[in-house]
């Protein structure tokens, strides 16, 4: 029979058998976590040669072909799961207008979905085109030198991704992407962004938004087949990249990109 | 969730020109904003009491004490912010376990954990050792068991434990400065190295933080040692107030040269970015710049500091002065960090519009968060000022 000073050190013994259990094992997770990680064989890492085989993903986009429909917009929401309100794009079209007084207007209401209309009266107009944006697969991304954790990498195939798993949602990565290509997604609490549908590219699909472009103003390839359609694509247009002056070396080209585009 | 989207659908009314669609919620708030500026607190009160420490500054020393437990207080929650303000809080230690060698965020971890431990602490210790063996004697209750534990069963009092008490914490104090600089430095530079945002993208950044941090850190000590005196009911000691008055014009000076001469620089270079920059100054900010940050924050504080160097008043209107100017110092200091925080937000990537921020009260990135980590380590700083009062220590270095 224990008296009532036993059953109160019982509970003590028990509360420090519980306390000790708990640090201890804080302890030895923070300990093995770092060594398990050294621990993990390196295969996914691929060597230099053998990513001289793999692809190297790239897109071309011929602004003179994109009439604004939105259906890449549109595709691009539903097949990644892109929340539907207008502050969370994936890809999206921006339509400038130049008026005759040399003003530029650029629009992009909710990202293009349901079509681009001009507001500007056709008189005042001195040119207008549509250009498709999306994420520029950087092989220099800032914001993959800006993950604290490394949560956002550079895939051996050269796509620009995320880990939903591991990303603490800081934002940095956000303000570090000059194309504002990212988005913190609210339901996932990440950051988001294009991956040129790499569960389809992976299966040998084309990404949701070149499938559904009706002109073909989007060219999805691999930079490194000399006799793709993405390579001709580059060989015949005089193309360039957004904001070449931050040396991101994107892999998203233009070809018709006009100087009013930022 | 619905709040937040109806508060960023009135923002999309709101926009001025094109903004990216994604830029419309602005990811970087109010916690954003008082993370620099406590570490900037942190880092100008450690380097005030270096002042007295290293460079011989002997009429500051009855701020030292003050100084040192003022930048631990701030020092333990400049983290907290950051980590409320993340999405996945409970995996901010990733920062800690696998850091991404090239993010600047990530350094700044271990650059913190350095400075508390390594720096803040030890020094700390060092300094108080022998007192804490002394006190425990006398203390009773709570008070007695700190002692004893702290003191981690070095009980000597002799002369020679003394002398090595001090050649190590002068050791680390002069470990410590560069070690502060590195701490502000260092906040600046991840602002300064997000060559996305020509706002932030500046050199001078890193340089520009660590000067405002001085000039915060050393406005919030002298503040703070009004206050404590009052509280204390002693006499002020007006040498070593004015001698800290000027300690903060002359960083004040500095720092307020090199922000000038950066947006000098800008206006005179006028690269790409440049006119929305002049919209930015001169519209959305100029309430938070040019009043709150340059006009209240940093003239009037020049002025009058500058004008007592020739002119001395009677003590109790410099009392009166320096307090204000102290209070409009750390107001300015703070609408400087939500300029560079806030203001490089405000503005598109795409350099051709504006969308807005309007804070909220509740929630984690609102005003009352925001005060809970101001009064937070004030409170802190209380809990040790009563543990520790410096007032009350027998020991005392060279």
């Amino acid at each position: 029979m224990g008296t009532n000073r036993d059953r109160i050190n019982n509970k003590r013994r028990k509360f420090f058998q519980t306390s000790a259990a708990l640090l201890g094992g804080a302890v030895v997770f923070s300990i093995m976590k770092p060594v398990e990680l050294l621990a993990q064989p390196k295969e996914e890492e691929p060597s230099k040669d053998n990513k001289e085989n793999l692809p190297l993903w790239g897109m071309g986009v011929d602004i003179s072909k994109c009439v604004g429909c939105g259906k890449c917009v549109e595709a691009c929401k539903i097949e990644n799961n892109v929340p539907t309100e207008p502050f969370y794009f994936r890809t999206w079209i921006e339509q400038y207008t130049v008026k005759n007084d040399g003003e530029v207007k650029i629009e992009s209401p909710n990202g293009g979905i349901g079509g681009l209309k001009q507001s500007v009266p056709d008189e005042e107009i001195f040119k207008s085109f549509m250009v498709p944006k999306l994420c520029n697969q950087c092989s220099d991304a800032p914001c993959v030198q800006a993950c604290p954790v490394g949560a956002t990498y550079i895939s051996p195939d050269g796509v620009v991704l995320v880990d939903e798993t591991y990303c603490i949602g800081c934002s940095y990565c956000i303000q570090a992407c000059p194309y504002g290509a990212r988005f913190m997604n609210p339901v996932t609490k990440v950051a988001d962004k294009c991956t040129f549908c790499y569960h389809r590219i992976s299966n040998d699909l084309e990404p949701a938004c070149v499938e559904v472009c009706p002109t073909n103003a989007r060219i999805f390839g691999n930079l490194r087949d000399k006799k793709g359609d993405l390579v001709k694509f580059l060989q015949k247009n005089p193309t360039q990249t957004l904001k070449p002056h931050l040396n991101t070396k994107s892999k998203v080209f233009y070809n018709g990109l006009s100087s009013e585009v930022r | 969730m619905q709040e937040h989207f109806q508060h960023l659908y009135e923002a999309l009314s709101q926009v001025d020109g094109y903004i990216y669609p994604n830029e419309i919620d602005l990811h970087w708030g109010l916690m954003i904003v008082l993370y620099p500026y406590i570490t900037g607190l942190v880092a100008g009160a450690f380097i005030l009491a270096s002042l007295e420490r290293v460079f011989n500054v002997k009429v500051l020393k009855p701020t030292y004490g003050l100084a040192l437990l003022t930048a631990l207080a701030f020092l333990l929650v400049a983290t907290l912010p950051l980590v409320s303000h993340l999405q996945h809080p409970f995996r901010s230690y990733e920062i800690f376990m696998t850091p991404n060698s090239t993010s600047a965020m990530a350094i700044f971890g271990f650059v913190y954990l350095w400075y508390l431990m390594a720096v803040l602490l030890l020094e700390i210790w060092f300094d108080y050792r022998l007192d804490f063996v002394l006190w425990s004697k006398n203390a009773k209750g709570f008070k007695k068991y700190f002692y004893k534990i702290i003191t981690l069963g070095i009980n000597e009092t002799d002369e020679k434990s003394a002398r090595i008490d001090d050649k190590l914490g002068y050791f680390i104090t002069v470990i410590g400065i560069p070690s502060a600089f590195l701490l502000h430095g260092y906040v600046g530079f991840i602002f300064g190295s997000i060559k996305a945002n020509p706002w932030w993208s500046t050199v001078l950044m890193p340089i520009i933080f660590l000067f405002s941090a001085m000039v915060s850190g050393i406005a919030l000590v002298m503040v703070i040692y009004m206050v404590v005196s009052w509280v204390r009911k002693v006499k002020i000691d007006m040498k070593c107030l004015d001698t800290i008055a000027r300690y903060l014009l002359f960083i004040l000076i500095i720092d307020f040269t090199l922000e000038s001469l950066d947006q000098i620089h800008r206006i005179y270079e006028a690269e790409e970015s440049f006119d929305i920059i002049k919209v930015l100054v001169s519209g959305k900010l100029n309430l938070t710049l040019l009043i709150m940050q340059v006009g209240l924050g940093t003239i009037i504080p020049l002025f009058f500091i500058g004008l007592y160097q020739f002119y001395k008043p009677s003590e109790k209107i410099r009392k009166a002065t320096y307090f204000i100017v102290g209070i409009l110092v750390l107001i300015g200091i703070f609408f400087m960090r939500w300029n560079v925080v806030i203001g490089g937000q405000l503005f598109s990537k795409s350099l051709s519009g504006f969308t807005t921020f309007k804070a909220v009260y509740s929630g984690m990135e609102g005003y009352v968060m925001a005060s809970v980590w101001i009064v937070l380590p004030l409170i802190i700083l209380t809990f040790l000022l009563w543990l520790m009062p410096p007032w009350k220590k027998i020991a005392y270095h060279d």
